[in-house]
């Protein structure tokens, strides 16, 4: 929206829209105290299992996943080429002050403080969090869960923490739901990851308020590989929430996460997704649930950022009368490509699944869907449903979706449905009627299209949401 | 054939010079192009071991009295062709307009040659089996060619039938429909086998090529032995204004893999793609489809319908896929799955890649089981259960074959479909 635009709004409307867009593009000198270096061998992985203190079983573990690694192909045969401009040689696959994380804010160092006060994290965890978890590139900056959750046994800490302190809860899901070999980036995650939260729910303790963790890639060139660990013990209810945020440089930076999720019997996670990297950032994250007897696992996923996306966040229903939920959306917007969808996978008799998903492909963006159904044979009584909608909104916009469904066996029932359109020029024209110039007609057309989706957000982040869809419409028009 | 047949097949002489260098070409490619592997996006899901046709040969000439006198179709076709093992045997065109051309393509190579020269093969094969595309064109020897001219309508149905004879056997049928200006014209292509019992291969390829303002309706109706493999290769070009239906019914054969292209050429073209299948045993029907908008303002629909039967399996993977500035198109694309055993398997692919912006695109596919209520209402009105639920599947596939809108083309089809269904209700 043009500053002519804002002009004509009222304070609050204009505060509404008028975000700072730097806001996420800033930073700090880097002064690391340990540096695994540019590329990926063997003795990076030993360097990081030297710095972290690894114990045996995962230094054996990461060499194992490197191997996996080098030895698979790109997926280039149904992904983007995009993905061969990824030069895995020039990257940096650990950084870090050598810190501990800070319990208190006021411990952690100035320049990282000022990272997350910019983007609002300390405030929000007064506001409304249980617990906050801040990683500065490969290591956690700061980690606090408030303290009578502590007292209910509720675990929040980062990986390495997890795997050091509480080895005997972290071991037994750690790699189960995500093999090593799952795909070519979930190897290369196992190899070298660092960071991330190790997050466990005591049975029957329904939290709240929810637990946040916020990524930052502060350095150039580096790739970032958090591990993320959530076991929700039975009865337990949880809801997650990530946030991402890098500086726009001129050289692409990579993330690739794994998040495996354990909702034990009647267990709930929600795990809520706020990706906004900058426009430089490759996006390739491996995101997979498991919910036993009458689990549920909620994936709410908005991808706006990066210069790539390929997230396709998966539940296995492995328990009777388990869910699993998929809510996305994705703006592409030029330059980018949102490669994302979902992976239903029922392994258990009266399961249900449901995926929605919306995208909006904005300039010369594009997105994409891609989505499983996979119901085995000797099952009875699973239900799927899943619906994808995108909206193209300038003439070289573009989309695909591809989902593959596969069912066997007659005691069940799927049904997808896809549909592409664009802003009818008669609701522009009805808005416009009404005194709404082209750019805010169509930001309400945008808004309205994706409304019923970000209502699953939590009220601070379907605020956040709309502004930022806003500011992504802004000069779309015409 | 594994991947390879031998010898290379001989043109025959009577062919013109430019088809004996296609078809030189052709078998060189077949034999350049790599046999499809697990993990090639376009046989996701396929099985590929059935793709070893080690053993087949060429099928010969065979006695077709019998045949001829079994190939009954409609009352009243505007021509009617048999063949058996590619060979013509019996033809007869009682109902054709001046000036239509129905002949074998053998015969239309010789006496039309710059005609079919002129539309033989011309899109690349890009669903899979462009291996197969090669194949076929390399070791056809006959088929049917229609040309229809300018202003000229076939009132009745053109009425094909293909036989195929012998133990171990392979056959190549080709079908190449051109219409004229504001012409009009219906084929139906059926694919039987002489005998239960002789394993065979059908490749096949057909092309349907129209112009400005044309209307051409094809179906194919295949009731191959459960012996028996068939790849079918489907080509259509739709023009401007022009309308195209493609109606593919499968009862027969053990595996079969339909790859269907549709090409809306020109503004105001409306292509129609449709599908009955019905398999039982443990046959498996492999669909990809491919809705190519490469104009402005032109309008698809897909249907396919499958009735999943004992141990079968069906695939179904289509693509809507709209050029950049094809705009105000108008797509659908529906795959239906009704599930009537335990031990059935359906795969659904829909697809959409769209590369326009004022579009209006949807696909939707469904797998489920005949619900308890639709069968406790057929009950309370005397049906048995076995009776209802096939009246709830001949009654899933009938909105498919309506579609053609010619009672006599649509009592034809109904009938293989009636066929099959008698045959499941037998062996109950």
């Amino acid at each position: 929206m043009s500053q002519e635009d804002l002009a004509v709004l009222d304070s609050e409307t204009r505060d509404a829209i008028d975000i700072d867009r730097t806001k996420g593009d800033f930073t700090f000198p880097e002064r690391n105290k340990f540096d695994a270096g540019r590329g990926l061998t063997e003795k990076t992985v030993d360097y990081i299992c030297d710095v972290k203190g690894d114990p045996q079983w995962l230094r054996d573990f990461r060499h194992r996943a490197l191997k996996v690694f080098n030895d698979k192909p790109m997926p280039t045969n149904w992904a983007t080429k995009d993905l061969e401009n990824i030069d895995f040689d020039v990257i940096r696959y650990y950084l870090s002050d050598g810190e501990k994380p800070k319990r208190s804010w006021d411990e952690v160092p100035a320049d990282v403080l000022e990272t997350f006060e910019r983007l609002g994290i300390p405030q929000q965890e007064r506001a409304f969090l249980a617990g906050v978890e801040a990683q500065f590139d490969s290591e956690a900056a700061y980690s606090n869960v408030k303290e009578e959750l502590t007292k209910q046994g509720v675990i929040f800490v980062n990986s390495t923490e997890g795997l050091h302190k509480h080895e005997e809860i972290f071991r037994p899901y750690f790699g189960k739901v995500i093999p090593t070999g799952d795909n070519k980036f979930s190897a290369l995650n196992s190899a070298v990851f660092s960071g991330g939260s190790f997050i466990y729910i005591p049975k029957g303790v329904k939290l709240k308020q929810p637990l946040q963790a916020y990524f930052r890639i502060n350095s150039e060139n580096f790739g970032q590989f958090e591990r993320t660990l959530i076991i929700a013990d039975e009865g337990a209810e949880v809801m997650y929430m990530e946030g991402c945020t890098a500086p726009k440089f001129e050289t692409s930076t990579l993330h690739s996460a794994v998040v495996e999720l354990v909702a034990l019997k009647g267990a709930k996670i929600q795990y809520v997704t706020v990706q906004n990297w900058s426009s430089n950032v490759f996006n390739l994250v491996t995101k997979r649930g498991l919910a036993m007897e009458d689990a549920e696992i909620r994936w709410i996923d908005c991808n706006i950022g990066s210069r790539l996306t390929m997230k396709y966040p998966g539940v296995v229903m492995k328990g009777k009368g388990a869910r699993g939920e998929v809510i996305s959306i994705a703006l592409a917007n030029n330059g980018q490509h949102q490669d994302t969808g979902a992976k239903m996978i029922h392994a258990a008799d009266y399961t249900t699944s449901n995926v929605v998903s919306k995208s909006i492909s904005v300039g010369e963006g594009r997105s994409t869907y891609r989505g499983q159904v996979h119901i085995p044979k000797h099952l009875k009584g699973c239900k799927n449903n899943t619906e994808c909608d995108a909206l193209l909104i300038n003439t070289n916009s573009r989309t695909d979706t591809y989902p593959a469904i596969t069912v066997k066996g007659n005691k069940h029932s799927t049904q997808h449905e896809a549909s592409v359109s664009q802003v009818s020029e008669d609701m522009l024209f009805y808005l416009m009627q009404r005194g709404l110039n082209e750019g805010q007609a169509m930001s309400l057309a945008v808004n309205g299209f994706i409304n019923d989706l970000v209502r699953e957000f939590p009220m601070e982040y379907s605020v956040e949401l709309k502004r930022l869809i806003d500011l992504e419409m802004e000069g779309s028009v015409g | 054939m594994s991947t390879t047949l031998a010898p290379a097949p001989q043109t025959s002489a009577s062919f013109p010079a430019w088809f004996a260098d296609r078809q030189k070409a052709a078998w060189e490619r077949y034999l350049a192009t790599r046999a499809p592997k697990r993990g090639d996006e376009p046989w996701r899901f396929a099985n590929l071991k059935q793709l070893d046709f080690t053993g087949f040969e060429r099928a010969g000439k065979v006695e077709s009295a019998e045949l001829v006198a079994k190939s009954t179709g409609l009352e009243a076709p505007a021509a009617k062709l048999v063949f058996v093992n590619d060979e013509l045997v019996s033809s007869e065109s009682p109902g054709l307009p001046e000036g239509v051309v129905c002949l074998p393509l053998a015969q239309a190579l010789v006496s039309h040659g710059d005609l079919v020269q002129e539309h033989f093969m011309k899109q690349e094969t890009r669903l899979g089996s462009a291996k197969f595309a090669a194949l076929h064109e390399a070791s056809l020897t006959n088929g049917l060619f229609v040309h229809v001219p300018d202003n000229v309508e076939v009132a009745g149905t053109i009425e094909v039938h293909h036989w195929i004879s012998g133990k171990n056997v392979v056959v190549y049928p080709h079908t190449l429909i051109v219409t004229g200006k504001h012409a009009k014209v219906r084929v139906v292509d059926m694919f039987r086998s002489a005998d239960d019992a002789e394993p065979g291969v059908v490749i096949a390829f057909n092309d349907l090529r129209t112009s400005a303002g044309s209307k051409l309706d094809y179906v194919a109706l295949q009731a191959l032995n459960e012996q028996t493999r068939m790849i079918q290769i489907n080509e259509t070009g739709t023009a401007k204004d022009a309308s195209t239906i493609g109606l593919i019914v499968n009862t027969g054969a053990s595996w079969v893999r339909n790859e269907s292209l549709s090409r809306l050429e020109g503004p105001g073209a409306r292509s129609e793609m449709l599908s009955v299948s019905i398999p039982s045993h443990e046959q498996e029907y492999d669909q990809r489809t491919f809705q190519h908008h490469a104009s402005d303002h032109a309008y698809s629909d897909l249907l396919y319908k499958n009735s999943l039967y004992d141990r079968t399996r069906t695939v179904f993977s289509g693509l809507i896929f709209v050029d950049e500035g094809a705009h105000y198109t108008d797509a659908y694309q529906t795959c239906r799955n009704l599930l009537m055993s335990d031990d059935a398997e359906a795969n659904s692919m829909p697809g959409l890649e769209i590369n326009a912006d004022q579009v209006k695109c949807s696909h939707g596919s469904t797998s489920a089981q005949i619900s308890d209520e639709e069968i406790f209402y057929l009950r309370a009105r005397g049906i048995d259960p076995v009776n209802a639920r096939q009246l709830i599947a001949r009654g899933f596939s009938v909105e498919v074959v309506e579609r053609l809108k010619d009672d006599a083309t649509e009592e034809l089809v109904l009938r293989f479909i009636d066929d099959k269904f008698a045959k499941i209700a037998a062996a109950v």
